[in-house]
């Protein structure tokens, strides 16, 4: 039984939308699995909730006209994962979030409330960023876009107004045409945890396979919250595909990332596996784009 | 402390096969529900915070905690349970008795969460790879097993009703 | 005769629990039961001033709120031991049922009782509690030194004990020329038991006593304990233990059974229930005691042990529990697994303001196994000698008699171990193959043996009873006071009981429900004793059963009872065989009789004064990325010793469970406390590391039979030993791979990277 003041169950999104203007201090519950357990531990208990489960409108993974992929909010984890789209245009995406927990909360978790949490650990969150994906939040103004750096605004707080909610994650086509990508889990144990360090790279080669044309990499728990590290990327785009190249990346990704010391893992420990991280990410990725190393 | 307005709500579903209804307070989650209301023994608490996996049901088909799934959204869903899946004579399915006879089962507080975990691996109709399996299964903790057997008990009824022959 | 012993048969129990039909704690509690939930202290050390309760009270729902000011002022005693009725050989009666001392955080101050769950979490979360502050401390050396906190008035330097064992002249020993001096540290972390059922009890009042049901893996002792802790008559305390989720050791204590029984006689004998969540499982049960090791070692170049010293030091935490017999069975196992003639070994236990330290699996042996296995290979490594031909040339002889317990080593069991061990792995091939390897990825692999003795004669009472009832179709129950808490007990019982008996074991049904009103007496499950002492008191009581059941043969068939026997469920004439009659027929008979009517019943209680080492090794090979500070365990095998096997798959599925308690040990499980105000860091199932299904290999688990001669079935230890030793020989494979002799477990990616770092491998 979980301490509750009320509950309120949005039957649609304009329903949702009408339900947080009116109750402005509920919080949005969506499968729950964090949502339920703050309750638990009495971090959130006592409050109301605007559950929007119940919006399967929601759910699904699907390629807009412009070759946008629009992935609804509500999609589970595990949906995301078996999505042909996703396998076929990001399966890193997929990877990455097949990494989450295990497999009863990525039944149950989504990408929506991944995001919206806003810690940097969300195993979605790095692959997102390096991806530069778009938010969707739909409000009483209508729907609002924003890239999901800035949808991002400190350790567990995201940009989401009065009114409004999540509806959707975008990935514009220009982002990941011609890309492959890899992510890596840094955890302690290889299923139900969170990750020590989350690393997500991904590479567009020229057709020749010899160049790197782009490359992006972010990181999760990096940070306070996910970020990219843009000193490497400008490093290595535009360069010969080479073993040297590969070093200078993945140590140039010191210059951004600012892990910081908690009895989880100390910072120069985390540091140091970002770079190995980085390293090991860009190989796999560069592979899959079909070049050599 | 600011007070809870009561709020119950009536909930249908489907549990096991029976279509059923039950008026609950909004504040139960889904193990709340299924023990209290219906007395299914089978659904566990262990943690309580979906890490364990001793409260796991399958709902249309999908492995769930049911301890971080409030008991209202089962509304219209198929839940299914390890009573479910006893015949009408109380025969053990298929993977129940791969649980007994590869000594699957010690203390027995986790095995009717694998179970269902396992209904879900099985009912996909798919060969899997050991490391295909611990992945599949990983959801669940157990402290007396090892995961050894329940490895071989879940694998041995893959194979079987593959129809291919079991080593 | 069918035999039934050996065989692989079923689970008793399998049935209901593959079908979720059996009843646990709170499957069994009505839900008419109030709830009574504890307030934890939010500080380390010091006291409580005053609880403001006014809030609380005043939640809907909320029945009644009872405070540390309220509690009887009567010290009481935790640990799962059999009762001394020597004031000297007590357990430490340190505990009250909430404490105005805060020694932990997370100490119970108050409890509040109400209705349902939420209001009374809404009750705890309005208590205002003032304390006053202490210093406090969590490091057991630290904890010894002068002018550290003290947490009870007691004992000075917060040392709980000390015991020592000397033999020969160590410091005379020790100036021979020529010898290699191996000295290390070895730190052993605070774990916890996580089995998958939280301890929980309920409790109520019937007929002017209190019944409290709980999981529990001793009810008789649970019974005395409450009788102590409410100072009310033991008779007045009933205890039932139903199906148990795990227990591993921390069960072996009396957790809040006492306080949930007083809630009840607080309530006007209501039902109330007492659940504990899985962080207060974490904290506010048992732990495992973190012990920290220094060994010093003078060996001959030819790997003679010349003069060896020993010293441990045991983190208690909080409270006396089990106490120093943990650290003390440890130091126990040094001079006998591999005996030197000069010796000087200290251990002491220690409080601290970390949770109370318990039993846990393999009771001190994990953490001396992994100190001592550890020590050896760094011998070896300072030596220039393989760690199989320095334990084949060390290793506890045949013949050898411990003093104290005069156990025996019968056979050449660490040999026979290892053999099978090393051919199962390719031992021998692999360790050349994996010598003086360079690159970031190595692999090794490596060895450990353990040392264990089963029950816990002659340092406490080893006794058990047994009843048996012979129905009136010839099929019987019995009883003992032993518990099934998952190990499966009752099944290599039943099969004990059908062949001593002389049933088959279709005809034998346990009485799994331990009920102090109607179970005779037993101590319970701890120090892998159950199979061992129960099969005594099972035998003497089917001789019992079997003696009145022929005496009644003789009477309804006139055969002398010395021409009579039971095989299978059939008297028969012993001379020819023939069957003479069914049991069923005679139980018939003998029950409705209308001459001499006779309920058919035997018990007896046997005491039981010797005492079984139980040995074994494990081989362990991983692969060792360092760049990515990260371990993988590539393959494993424990094989044991343990006498006759009464179950094999049983055995060997009790195995599994005790490797992968290790692997988690070796590799990944550590509690963690805030070095600035002693709170727990990790107590919960995702931040607490234990394996998961996804960081194991597949566990293979092999057995040597050397049947034990003190047991009437060849049997002994099997429960805790499969921990023992799969922790040191991952350390030690890991050694072998890199050269670098890692100094702790868990061996985390966070100690790995500290250590390659010191000894070069990684460079930033």
């Amino acid at each position: 039984m979980y301490d509750m003041k009320a509950l309120y169950q949005a039957q649609s999104v304009s329903d949702a939308v009408a339900l947080r203007q009116t109750h402005p201090e509920a919080h949005i519950i969506a499968g729950g699995s964090d949502v339920l357990v703050q309750m638990r531990e009495g971090k959130r208990a006592g409050v109301e909730l605007i559950s929007i489960y119940g919006l399967d409108e929601l759910r699904g993974v699907s390629l807009e006209e412009d070759g946008t992929i629009r992935i609804g909010s509500l999609t589970s984890f595990s949906h995301i994962t078996r999505d042909p789209i996703i396998q076929q245009y990001i399966n890193v995406l997929g990877e990455a979030v097949d990494q989450v927990g295990g497999p009863q909360i990525r039944n149950i978790g989504t990408i929506g409330g991944n995001t919206c949490n806003g810690v940097t650990s969300a195993d979605s969150a790095s692959t997102l960023h390096a991806y530069d994906a778009i938010v969707e939040l739909t409000g009483p103004d209508g729907v609002r876009r924003q890239p999901i750096s800035e949808f991002y605004i400190r350790a567990g707080k995201v940009d989401i107004r009065e009114g409004e909610l999540q509806t959707a994650i975008l990935i514009p086509k220009e982002s990941y045409a011609d890309t492959f990508g890899h992510y890596i889990k840094y955890a302690m144990r290889n299923a139900m945890d969170i990750a020590t360090l989350g690393t997500s790279v991904n590479v567009r080669l020229s057709a020749d396979k010899k160049t790197v044309e782009r490359v992006r990499v972010a990181f999760g728990v990096a940070g306070p919250v996910p970020l990219r590290a843009k000193t490497a990327e400008a490093l290595a785009a535009g360069k010969p595909v080479s073993m040297e190249l590969t070093e200078a990346f993945s140590q140039a990704v010191k210059e951004d990332i600012n892990p910081r010391d908690s009895w989880r893992a100390a910072k120069d420990f985390r540091l140091h596996i970002a770079v190995e991280s980085a390293r090991r990410a860009f190989i796999e990725s560069v592979k899959l784009a079909g070049g050599e190393l | 402390m600011e007070k809870h307005v009561m709020q119950y709500q009536t909930v249908h579903f489907n549990l096991n096969g029976r279509a059923v209804e039950r008026t609950v307070d909004v504040r139960a989650s889904l193990t709340d529900m299924l023990r209290n209301d219906f007395r299914i023994t089978s659904v566990k608490k262990g943690c309580e915070v979906g890490e364990c996996g001793a409260c796991n049901v399958l709902i249309d088909g999908e492995a769930f905690n049911s301890c971080i799934y409030l008991a209202v959204w089962a509304e219209g869903k198929r839940i299914r349970t390890l009573e479910g899946l006893l015949g009408p004579n109380g025969e053990l399915s298929d993977i129940q008795q791969a649980f007994v006879d590869e000594a699957a089962i010690q203390c027995g507080f986790c095995t009717p969460g694998f179970i269902l975990t396992a209904v879900e691996i099985l009912e996909s109709g798919r060969e899997y790879t050991d490391a295909e399996l611990r992945k599949l299964l990983s959801g669940h903790l157990c402290r007396c097993t090892g995961y050894e057997n329940i490895l071989r008990a879940v694998k041995k009824t893959m194979y079987r009703r593959l129809g291919k022959t079991v080593d | 005769m069918s035999k039934s012993v050996g065989k692989s048969v079923t689970r008793v129990d399998a049935y209901e629990k593959a079908a979720g039909r059996a009843k646990y704690m709170d499957d069994l509690c009505d839900r008419s039961a109030l709830v009574a939930k504890i307030c934890h202290s939010t500080i380390a050390h010091g006291y409580v001033k005053s609880i403001d309760v006014t809030a609380a009270e005043a939640v809907p729902g909320v029945v009644r709120v009872l405070t540390c000011f309220d509690v009887p002022q009567i010290p009481f005693p935790t640990a799962g031991h059999p009762w001394s009725t020597d004031p000297h050989h007590q357990d430490v009666a340190d505990r009250l049922l909430l404490n105005r001392h805060i020694r932990y955080y997370g100490d119970e101050v108050a409890v509040v009782i109400a209705e349902d769950e939420v209001s009374a979490a809404q009750g705890i979360r309005a208590l205002r509690v003032e304390y006053e502050e202490l210093p406090f401390v969590l490091d057991v050396q630290k904890a010894m030194e002068d002018g550290a906190p003290q947490l009870h008035g007691k004992y000075p330097h917060n040392i709980l004990a000390h015991t020592d064992i000397r033999r020969g002249d160590y410091e005379a020993a020790r100036k021979e020329p020529g010898l290699i001096k191996v000295e290390g540290w070895y730190d052993t972390p605070t774990v916890q038991h996580c089995h998958i059922e939280n301890h929980g009890c309920f409790a109520y009042e019937e007929a002017g006593r209190v019944v409290v049901v709980t999981s529990t893996q001793i009810p008789h002792i649970i019974r005395r304990v409450v009788g102590q802790a409410l100072g009310i008559p033991w008779g007045k305390v009933r205890i039932v233990k139903p199906y148990i989720g795990g227990g591993f050791g921390n069960k072996q204590d009396a957790l809040y059974e006492p306080l949930c029984a007083w809630c009840s006689t607080q309530v006007g004998g209501r039902l109330v229930k007492l659940e504990c969540s899985r962080e207060e499982t974490f904290v506010s049960n048992r732990v495992r005691h973190a012990i920290r090791t220094h060994i010093i070692s003078y060996v001959r170049p030819d790997g003679t042990l010349v003069a060896r010293k020993f010293e441990a030091f045991s983190n208690q935490g909080a409270y006396a529990s089990h106490g120093h017999g943990i650290v003390a069975k440890g130091m126990g196992a040094f001079p006998q697994l591999y005996p030197c003639d000069n010796l000087e070994c200290d251990s002491w236990t220690v409080f601290t303001n970390r949770p109370s330290a318990g039993a846990m699996r393999g009771y001190g042996i994990p953490q001396a196994m992994f100190a001592g296995e550890s020590h050896i290979d760094d011998i070896c490594k300072a030596i220039g000698m393989t760690p199989l031909a320095f334990r084949r040339k060390n290793l506890m002889p045949v013949g050898y008699v411990d003093g104290f317990s005069k156990n025996e080593l019968y056979t050449d069991t660490f040999n026979q171990c290892m053999e099978k061990g090393m051919a199962a792995i390719d031992y021998c091939r692999k360790f050349e193959e994996y010598q003086n390897q360079t690159g970031p990825v190595r692999k090794g692999i490596g060895l450990a043996v353990f040392w264990y003795n089963t029950a816990v004669w002659p340092i406490s009472l080893e006794s058990s009873s047994c009843r048996m009832v012979l129905n009136q179709d010839g099929s019987l129950q019995f009883q003992t006071g032993e518990t099934e808490i998952g190990q499966g007990c009752d099944t290599a019982y039943s099969q004990m009981v059908a062949d001593a008996v002389g049933v088959p074991l279709s005809d034998v049904h346990v009485v799994s429900t331990q009920d102090t009103d109607v179970t005779p007496f037993g101590t319970g499950a701890y120090a892998s004793r159950q199979t061992y002492i129960g099969g005594f008191s099972i035998m003497q009581t089917a001789v019992a059963l079997r003696e009145r059941i022929l005496n009644i043969a003789h009477e309804q068939t006139r055969m002398p009872v010395g021409n009579l026997d039971l095989v299978d469920g059939q008297i028969v004439h012993k001379s020819d065989g023939r069957v003479l009659k069914s049991l069923g027929d005679l139980a018939t008979e003998s029950l409705y009789s209308l001459e001499h009517s006779q309920h058919i019943t035997a018990e007896t209680t046997a005491q039981i004064k010797s005492n079984a080492y139980s040995f074994g090794c494990s081989f362990a090979e991983v692969e060792v990325d360092i760049p990515m500070c990260k371990v993988k365990l590539l393959n494993i095998i424990n094989v044991h010793d343990c006498g006759t096997l009464i179950n094999p798959a049983l055995a060997e599925a009790q195995v599994h469970g005790g490797m992968s308690m290790a692997i988690g040990y070796g590799l990944s499980e550590e509690l963690k406390f805030d070095e600035k105000t002693g709170k727990p860091l990790n107590n919960n199932l995702l931040d607490y590391k234990l394996s998961t299904f996804m960081d194991h290999p597949a566990l293979q688990a092999a057995f040597v039979e050397n049947p034990e001669p003190t047991s009437p079935y060849g049997t002994k230890a099997l429960g805790e030993p499969p921990a023992c030793s799969p922790a040191p020989a991952i350390r030690n494979a890991i050694l072998q791979a890199t050269g670098v002799a890692i100094d702790c477990c868990p061996i985390t990616p966070h100690v790995l990277y500290r250590q390659f770092k010191e000894a070069g491998l990684i460079k930033d």
